[in-house]
């Protein structure tokens, strides 16, 4: 078991052995670096903390500058915990690339979806709106219909659907099948369409 | 972007002749019977060519027995063995979906006889 983090390229098409044309998102993953690992004497859990993206040192804060010293890492942007390593295997500061994945594996992988702002019922909820457009309803087309009953229960239930914010929430896709690796320039292709839009940080588990 | 175009160097083809809309093409295609491979030709006009990279297709147009036949070929395919230029067309359009309409001596002047 193992993860990594990694940034959204963008999509295109690889042909299989069979000429068959498989759509895959590209995703730049890795390197990381184990910034810290998680122990169950200390932290009551096991886990590693990767991190990826380097940055300038001078941005960092002071307890974030001593975080690194400490794994004697390169300055990070993303710090991610995974619960799915296997803590003896890796030590701290030890580079993690994107060859722990290989062709035909499956994975997860979860990003923050884009955001869509404040959106109706027939968008955010997939509701098929109120009736017809004809026979006098003129303005009921996407509307979401009746909320609720009146006198009793004189109120709208909790967490009934409506209009409001859409996207940019964590979306985990799962079981998408790692189609290439290229160790070189630390890409991996996945079958099909992950969350996010392009250089959007991705959390990958396998 | 530059890195799509680094995954998709290792399979876009460098071989394939520049060939534009109103030019006649031979494009030979690998037809897997069973266990058996042949090749099949489709040769016909050019009538449309999309998108770049490997999303990149072209349509080609001919008249099969008297019936209209148009294919789409994405251009990096490995199905397409060869894509052979017969004869290169003189037109004004990038899309020549107008032929469709049109009568096959028709389309043959339409595609040579623009100066």
């Amino acid at each position: 078991m193992s993860g990594l983090l990694g940034k959204k390229i963008g999509m295109t098409s690889v042909y299989d052995e069979n000429g068959i044309s498989i759509p895959c998102t590209v995703i730049e993953a890795g390197p990381c670096y184990v910034t810290q690992i998680r122990t169950k004497e200390r932290d009551g859990y096991e886990a590693v903390q990767l991190g990826f993206d380097e940055k300038p040192e001078r941005l960092l804060t002071k307890p974030l500058q001593g975080h690194f010293a400490k794994a004697n890492t390169k300055a990070l942007r993303l710090l991610r915990e995974f619960r799915n390593f296997n803590p003896s295997e890796l030590k701290i500061g030890a580079e993690v690339k994107v060859d722990v994945f290989a062709k035909g594996d499956k994975v997860s992988v979860t990003a923050k979806s884009k955001g869509r702002g404040f959106q109706g019922v027939v968008k955010r909820h997939h509701f098929s709106g109120v009736g017809m457009a004809t026979h006098g309803q003129s303005d009921r087309v996407r509307a979401p219909g009746s909320i609720g009953a009146s006198s009793y229960p004189s109120r709208v239930f909790r967490g009934m659907r409506m209009a409001g914010r859409m996207g940019f929430e964590n979306v985990t896709v799962k079981n998408l099948v790692v189609v290439k690796v290229i160790p070189e320039s630390n890409l991996l292709l996945v079958k099909g369409s992950i969350p996010g839009a392009k250089n959007t940080y991705v959390e990958i588990r396998k | 972007m530059d890195k799509i175009k680094l995954v998709e160097a290792t399979q876009v083809k460098t071989d394939v002749p520049t060939f534009s809309t109103g030019d006649t093409v031979n494009v030979h295609v690998r037809v897997v019977e069973g266990d058996k491979e042949r090749i099949q030709q489709f040769q016909g006009v050019v009538i449309g060519k999309r998108g770049e990279g490997m999303g990149a297709t072209f349509t080609v147009r001919k008249i099969s027995d008297g019936v209209g036949v148009e294919r789409i070929f994405p251009t990096h395919s490995p199905r397409i063995a060869k894509i052979e230029l017969v004869k290169t067309g003189n037109v004004r359009r990038s899309k020549l979906y107008y032929v469709r309409g049109l009568a096959s001596k028709q389309i043959r002047q339409k595609t040579t006889n623009v100066t």
